[in-house]
C-alpha cells in the first residue's frame, strides 16, 4: 500500500526520531513511503491565531502538495484534525472546496490508519516497563480518535498501560496559547506532570508532538526519570 | 454589578488567580466533583447525542423565529394581567425596575439568582436610591455580604470560596458563632432570610426560560428560594435574556432536563416552578402586580452573525466546569461576570472588545467545552472566530504576531515554524542551549522557558534524513 507521509512541522525540526519511527513501521507494516518535500504546515498556527486569510495560503499548498496521494497519514491527531477541517474553511469556494474536501477524506493519523485502514491491533512491539497515555484534545474531541491508540498499546509484549489521573484535561500546549499565556499554560502543564507522577510510570505515551514538547519540558525541567515517548516510537520498538 | 468586574489589567487578574491557592483547590475539587456527577446524570439519561441535538435544535428554531415567540410570549403576559417591557439597554432595564418600585414606596427587595440582573447592574441601581436589596441564594447571598465580592461562576458563584472562608466572612459580618459546617452556615443564613422575606415589598427573579404559549416563567433552583421570592411579596418582576424562551412546556421539559443534568447533575433540581402571571382570583398566594422586563442589551445585534449560536446558551455551566483555563486561572481572572468558556465567547460581544479582547486567547481550543455543552454551541470555533475578528476587523493584534503570520500569507514558502526553527538551528541559538535544551528562550520562548526546556533543533531534520535515506546515503 502506498503511503503519503505527512511529517508536520514540529515533527521535521524538532522531532526527527518521530518522523523516522513512522516510516520504519508503516514500512514494516508493508506500506510504501512517499514524502512529498514541498510539505509545509498544515496552516493551523495561523488559523487558530485569527489570521485565516493567511492559513488559507498555506492549506493550499499542501492540498496541491497531497492532490495525488492515496492515504495521507501523520504522526498527529492536531495536524490530522487540522486537514479533516479544510472543507469548512474552502466552503463555497469553487476550485479548492472539492479539492479540501478530497484531502480531507483520505488523511489519517497514525494509529487510526494502522486499526482502521491496515486493520492491524498488534504490530508486533515490545517494550518493558509501565506507561500512562496523554490522550491529546484534537486527537479526541476534533478527530475522535480515541481507541486506536489504547488498542495498539495494549498488545505491546511487556507495557503495561496505566491510566492518567484527569486525563481529559488538556496538558496547556494550545500552540500559541504555550507562548501568549505562558503562566497559564505553564499551571497547565504542571499539573499534568503531576498527575503523570502519580501513575509511576516510566513512559509517558503520546500521539502529538506539540503536547509532548510541553509536557517533555516540563518533565525535563524538574528532572524526573519519566521517558516521553511518541506512539510511533512506542510501536516501532521491537 | 455591571458586566465588567474588574478593572485591573488582564495579566495582573490572571497573576493573582494562579497565585491563589485556595480559590485553586476550590475550583479545581469543585470541577472534580460535578465532573463525576455530569456523565453519571448523562448516561442515566441514555442517547445523550440524541438529546444534545434535539437541545440544539429546539434553541435554534427559537432563535429563527424570535419575534414570533417574544410577541407571542408578551401577547400571553399581558393575556394573564402581566406588564411587560421590552428594554433595549442595561440602563433601560434597571431604570424601568427601579422606577416601579419607587412608585410602589418599597422598601426592602428580595431577589432570586439571576445573572441577567447583574448584566444591567441592576443591584448598584436600586441600592443608589435607598432600597434595601437582598440576594437569596446562599451563593448570592454570601457574596454580597462579603462587600459584593464579584461572582466566579455562573451556576455557583460563591465557587471560589471555601467553607473556612464563608465562616470567617459571617463572622465579621453577620456575628456568625459556629462552625464551617455547611448545615450550620446554611441554617444560620435561613433564620436571617426568612424575615427578608416576610417583610419584603418586591421580589425579582430571573428566568430560565419562559414559556411563549402560556406567557409562563419557568424557575429551576435547588434552594427553593424563587419559589418563596414570588409567593410573598406583593409585587413581582421577572427579568430575562431576550432568547432565553421555548415554544411550549414540551420543549421546556427537554431542556430543563439538559440544564440540571449539565449543571449540576442531577436528574431534576428541588424546585421546578412554572408562574403564570399575578394571582388570580381565588389564589391562596403570589403576587398582585407582575412585571416580566425582557433585555436586549446587544443580544439582537448578535444575530444573524456567524456568533449567533452563543445565544443558544442556557446558561449551565458544564463549559465552565471542563475548562483547564478556568480551573487555573478561576472566574475572577476573566473580569466579566460571565467567565470560562462562554463568558470568554459572550462578554466581547456583549462588553465589546476593549474591555474583553484578551478573553478569546484565554484557550487552548481544547475544545472540552464543546463536547461539554448540551445545546452544542461550537465554543472553541466561536473563540477561534473572535481571534478572527480581532486580527482582521479590530486590528488589535500586535505586531509582531502580524509579521510572523504574514509568512503563512505569502505562498507560505516559509511558515513562521519553518523560519523560526531554522533561524533557530545554527549559531543563533547557541547562547541560549545547554546540550539539547534551551532553559532560557529569547523572545516569545521566555514565558515557556519560565517553567519548561524547550528542544533546540536537532542536527538534522526529518527531511534531511529521509533524502538521505532515499538516496541510499547515510542516515541515523
Ligand atoms: S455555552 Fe453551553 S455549556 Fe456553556 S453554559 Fe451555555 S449551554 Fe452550558
Amino acid at each position: 500500500m502506498k503511503v503519503t507521509l505527512f511529517a508536520t512541522c514540529l515533527v521535521d525540526l524538532f522531532q526527527s526520531n518521530v518522523g523516522k519511527a513512522t516510516v520504519e513501521l508503516l514500512e514494516r507494516l508493508g506500506c510504501e513511503i512517499d514524502f512529498p518535500v514541498s510539505q509545509i504546515c498544515c496552516g493551523q498556527p495561523a488559523y487558530n491565531s485569527g489570521y485565516t486569510k493567511e492559513s488559507k495560503e498555506a492549506m493550499k499548498k499542501m492540498i496541491k502538495t497531497f492532490a495525488d496521494a492515496e492515504y495521507v497519514v501523520t504522526p498527529s491527531g492536531s495536524c490530522a484534525a487540522m486537514f479533516k477541517e479544510y472543507p469548512v474553511l474552502f466552503k463555497g469556494d469553487a476550485v479548492w472546496e472539492k479539492k479540501a474536501a478530497s484531502l480531507a477524506a483520505k488523511t489519517y493519523e497514525l494509529s487510526q490508519f494502522i486499526v482502521d485502514v491496515l486493520k492491524v491491533t498488534d504490530v508486533g512491539a515490545t517494550l518493558k516497563g509501565k506507561a500512562t497515555y496523554h490522550t491529546s484534545c484534537h486527537m479526541t474531541r476534533l478527530l475522535k480518535v480515541k481507541e486506536a491508540p489504547a488498542i495498539l498499546l495494549s498488545h505491546v509484549r511487556g507495557l503495561e498501560v496505566t491510566p492518567l489521573p484527569d486525563a481529559q484535561n488538556c496538558c496547556g500546549f494550545g500552540g500559541t496559547f504555550s507562548v501568549k499565556m505562558g503562566d497559564i499554560s505553564g499551571q497547565m502543564v504542571e499539573e499534568k506532570v503531576c498527575n503523570i507522577e502519580a501513575t509511576g510510570a516510566d513512559f509517558l505515551i503520546g500521539g502529538d508532538a506539540g503536547c509532548l514538547m510541553n509536557i517533555g519540558g516540563r518533565i525535563q525541567r524538574k528532572g524526573q526519570p519519566v521517558k516521553v515517548l511518541h506512539i510511533a516510537e512506542v510501536l516501532n520498538s521491537i | 454589578m455591571a458586566m465588567k468586574t474588574s478593572s485591573a489589567k488582564f495579566k495582573d487578574r490572571v497573576d493573582e488567580g494562579i497565585h491563589n491557592d485556595f480559590m485553586r483547590l476550590a475550583v479545581s475539587s469543585a470541577q472534580e466533583r460535578l465532573h463525576g456527577r455530569r456523565l453519571t446524570a448523562v448516561d442515566e439519561l441514555g442517547s445523550w447525542e440524541d438529546w444534545r441535538s434535539l437541545g440544539e435544535e429546539i434553541r435554534q428554531h427559537v432563535l429563527s423565529n424570535l419575534d414570533f415567540y417574544l410577541h407571542q410570549l408578551a401577547l400571553n403576559v399581558s393575556k394573564r394581567g402581566g406588564h411587560v417591557f421590552f428594554a433595549e439597554t442595561a440602563e433601560q432595564a434597571s431604570g424601568y425596575i427601579k422606577d416601579v418600585i419607587v412608585k410602589k414606596n418599597a422598601k426592602k427587595v428580595v431577589k432570586s439568582k439571576s445573572m441577567v440582573t447583574e448584566e444591567i447592574n441592576l443591584n448598584a441601581t436600586l441600592e443608589a436610591v435607598g432600597l434595601d436589596v437582598v440576594e437569596t441564594d446562599l451563593g448570592e447571598y454570601i457574596l454580597q455580604v462579603d462587600d459584593h465580592d464579584p461572582p466566579s461562576h455562573i451556576v455557583a458563584p460563591a465557587l471560589h470560596k471555601n467553607k473556612e472562608q464563608i465562616r470567617d466572612v459571617f463572622k465579621e459580618k453577620l456575628a456568625y458563632t459556629q462552625t464551617e459546617k455547611p448545615e450550620e452556615l446554611t441554617a444560620h443564613v435561613r433564620g436571617i432570610l426568612r424575615k427578608d422575606f416576610l417583610s419584603a415589598d418586591v421580589g425579582i427573579t430571573g428566568c430560565n426560560f419562559a414559556i411563549a404559549e402560556t406567557g409562563s416563567i419557568g424557575l429551576v433552583t435547588n434552594e427553593g428560594n424563587a419559589d418563596l421570592v414570588t409567593a410573598l411579596p406583593k409585587t413581582q418582576i421577572t427579568v430575562m435574556g431576550m432568547e432565553r424562551l421555548v415554544p411550549t412546556f414540551d420543549e421546556f421539559e427537554v431542556l430543563v432536563s439538559l440544564l440540571t443534568r449539565s449543571a449540576v447533575g442531577q436528574r431534576l433540581t428541588s424546585y421546578i416552578t412554572a408562574l403564570t402571571g399575578p394571582r388570580d382570583e381565588g389564589d391562596v398566594d403570589g403576587p398582585e402586580e407582575f412585571h416580566l422586563v425582557i433585555v436586549d442589551n446587544g443580544r439582537s445585534s448578535i444575530l444573524g452573525t456567524e456568533f449567533q449560536s452563543v445565544l443558544q446558551c442556557i446558561r449551565c455551566a458544564a463549559c465552565i466546569n471542563v475548562c483547564p483555563v478556568y480551573r487555573q486561572v478561576g472566574g475572577h481572572s476573566y473580569g466579566s461576570i460571565y467567565p470560562g468558556p462562554i463568558g470568554a465567547v459572550l462578554s466581547p460581544l456583549l462588553g465589546g472588545y476593549d474591555d474583553f479582547k484578551e478573553l478569546p486567547y484565554a484557550s487552548t481550543l481544547c475544545a472540552a467545552c464543546t463536547d461539554a455543552c448540551p445545546v452544542k454551541i461550537p465554543l472553541h470555533d466561536l473563540l477561534r472566530k473572535h481571534r478572527e475578528v480581532i486580527v482582521e476587523k479590530e486590528k488589535m493584534a500586535p505586531f509582531s504576531e502580524k509579521m510572523a503570520m504574514k509568512a503563512f500569507g505569502i505562498g507560505a514558502a516559509s511558515p513562521m515554524l519553518y523560519k523560526f526553527g531554522s533561524k533557530m538551528a545554527p549559531s543563533a541559538m547557541s547562547p541560549f542551549k545547554t546540550g539539547d535544551i534551551i532553559s532560557k528562550g529569547p523572545g516569545p520562548l521566555k514565558t515557556w522557558t519560565e517553567s519548561r526546556e524547550f528542544p533546540a533543533p536537532g542536527k538534522e531534520s526529518f527531511r534531511d534524513w529521509f533524502k538521505n535515506r532515499e538516496k541510499g546515503g547515510k542516515s541515523s
